[in-house]
């Protein structure tokens, strides 16, 4: 029998895209033959809003491009808007944004393993991963007063000091998840319907992954051991002692599991780091005061829960405004390689395939 | 340096930062990945900056060796009036869509890319916004 491609939009509106975000598929039957993805369905305009902010006020938007990874976003421009303008910050502050940042990587990673469930049709973990997200969630909240878009690590400091009993409750929220990771396995990682899901899904090579722009736990699972927190330690990772989490097939299932053990290893971190937050001071430079960076152009980058956020930050040395700033989003990156992977899996895969990519759109459209 | 003699160390950058002109980008880009001593194998980012007292674009490629773990950011120059690259996609795949961001978002013509279209905004939009002098009827002055 004679077969004709077609081609069918998947999405803007689709669960799977967890936002808005379009793919063109081409289809032969049920088999992809190509994916182009058409985003563009949340885009702000970020970068250019930003020409007419200050770097203080930069902050607030960077928590609303990838929010479940916003205080990795504060902390990048924060951190090289201070080295560019030569702000030095106190070992207090660098504790406390390090504690804040891997929190956040639990908390990201709890609800990727949700969501991550409801898109291969285990509702379940959807429940559970939201149960989880909300105490640290609260935890945010008492420190911070807000539970999604922080705008809490400024240049120079942090905006609030953490509360007196917030070692305690962080340890008791360590306590409680180390005992739900292992019920995250038995409950999903190990069902055999999950497991033919994923196993040998999706392969990306690890020099293809390069090639890709791939980063994050994408490229770590295919063997390529690519952590920012290893490689050039920023904050107060130097002092804790953590194994980068790397796969070896580079299939859906290492990419899953990669992030599993992920929240194992946060969890570590944490607890190696949370009784030794020295005394100080959370803010050096007067709040308010502005701040000038010197001509020239100025990147820097950090490992966000879904790889490497970048920024280019170009300065005229004229104002406190960026001449030009723009932001080298993981997601974005990441989503390219769909195009490699889907061909020649079926639509079912796809949604494998693009569920293990963990995307969050509007860091795809900024 | 030694690799290209027209290219120049790129001033007032806070890593290894060189600029050559762009009908020798494509080449050096080549060598940039090939040569095992540089071994650089992923793009992390590619950008324009609109300097428009100066009349042109600057064009920036991020480059890191996961191999040797160095940096090196590599740059162009080219005319407001005609601001025309050759694209990098052949070497780097990821340039095929870091190129389509910065062609909808600044204007700047990748020759010989496979599919050069906007990628945030729709097709029927006027000019390239992150331009410095790009104007259009719904937009807020700044408070004064």
């Amino acid at each position: 029998m004679d077969t004709q491609e077609y081609i069918v939009n998947m999405g803007p509106q689709h669960p799977i895209a967890h936002g808005s975000l379009r793919l063109v598929l081409r289809l032969d039957g049920e088999t992809v033959v190509e994916v182009t993805p058409a985003p563009g369905y949340v885009h702000r305009g970020i970068e250019k809003m930003c020409e007419s902010l200050n770097y203080r006020q930069i902050i607030h938007l960077t928590d609303r491009m990838d929010y479940l990874s916003a205080l990795m976003n504060n902390w990048l421009v924060s951190k090289t808007v201070e080295k560019a303008a030569g702000i030095a910050v106190n070992p207090r502050i660098e504790a406390i944004r390090t504690l804040m940042a891997e929190l956040q990587r639990l908390q990201s990673h709890v609800l990727w393993w949700g969501v991550g469930g409801m898109d291969l049709g285990a509702f379940t973990p959807f429940l559970y991963g939201f149960r989880e997200r909300e105490i640290i969630g609260t935890l945010f909240e008492e420190t911070i007063g807000a539970r999604l878009t922080m705008n809490y690590i400024q240049p120079g400091g942090l905006m609030y000091d953490i509360l007196p009993d917030f070692a305690k409750k962080v340890k008791d929220i360590l306590a409680y998840l180390k005992r739900i990771i292992v019920e995250y396995d038995t409950l999903l990682s190990g069902n055999v319907i999950l497991q033919e899901r994923l196993r040998n899904i999706g392969i990306l090579d690890p020099k293809k992954g390069i090639a890709l722009g791939c980063t994050g736990p994408v490229i770590r699972a295919s063997g390529v051991p690519y952590d920012l927190r290893k490689l050039e330690p920023y904050g107060t990772y130097a002092q804790a002692e953590f194994d980068v989490v790397v796969g070896t097939r580079g299939d859906c299932w290492d990419r899953y599991y990669v992030r599993i053990e992920e929240m194992r290893q946060s969890i570590r971190i944490i607890e190696q780091l949370i009784d030794n937050i020295p005394e100080g001071p959370h803010m050096v430079t007067k709040f308010g005061a502005k701040i000038k960076v010197p001509e020239g152009i100025y990147y820097g980058h950090i490992e966000t829960a879904r790889g490497v956020l970048g920024v280019t930050i170009v300065s005229d040395g004229k104002s406190d405004t960026p001449y030009r700033i723009h932001f080298r989003s993981p997601n974005f990156n990441n989503l390219w390689a769909v195009t490699a992977l889907a061909p020649g899996w079926r639509i079912a895969d796809l949604i494998a395939i693009q569920s293990s990519l963990d995307l969050v759109i509007p860091d795809i459209d900024r | 340096m030694a690799l290209e003699p027209a290219a120049a160390k790129r001033e007032k950058a806070d890593r290894p930062a060189v600029q050559v002109p762009p009908d020798k980008l494509a080449a050096l880009a080549l060598r940039l990945r090939d040569e095992p001593a540089l071994a650089f194998d992923l793009l992390l980012d590619h950008t324009a900056i609109d300097w428009i007292a100066e009349n042109r674009f600057e064009l920036v490629y991020v480059l890191y060796s996961t191999v040797h773990g160095h940096y090196l950011m590599l740059t162009t120059s080219v005319p407001r009036e005609t601001p025309v690259v050759p694209t990098l996609s052949a070497v780097w795949p990821i340039a095929h869509w870091q190129e389509r961001e910065v062609y909808d978002l600044m204007g700047v013509q990748y020759d010989d890319h496979p599919d050069l279209r906007r990628l945030f905004l729709e097709d029927e939009w006027q000019g390239h916004p992150l331009r410095k002098d790009y104007k259009d009827d719904y937009m807020l002055g700044l408070p004064k």
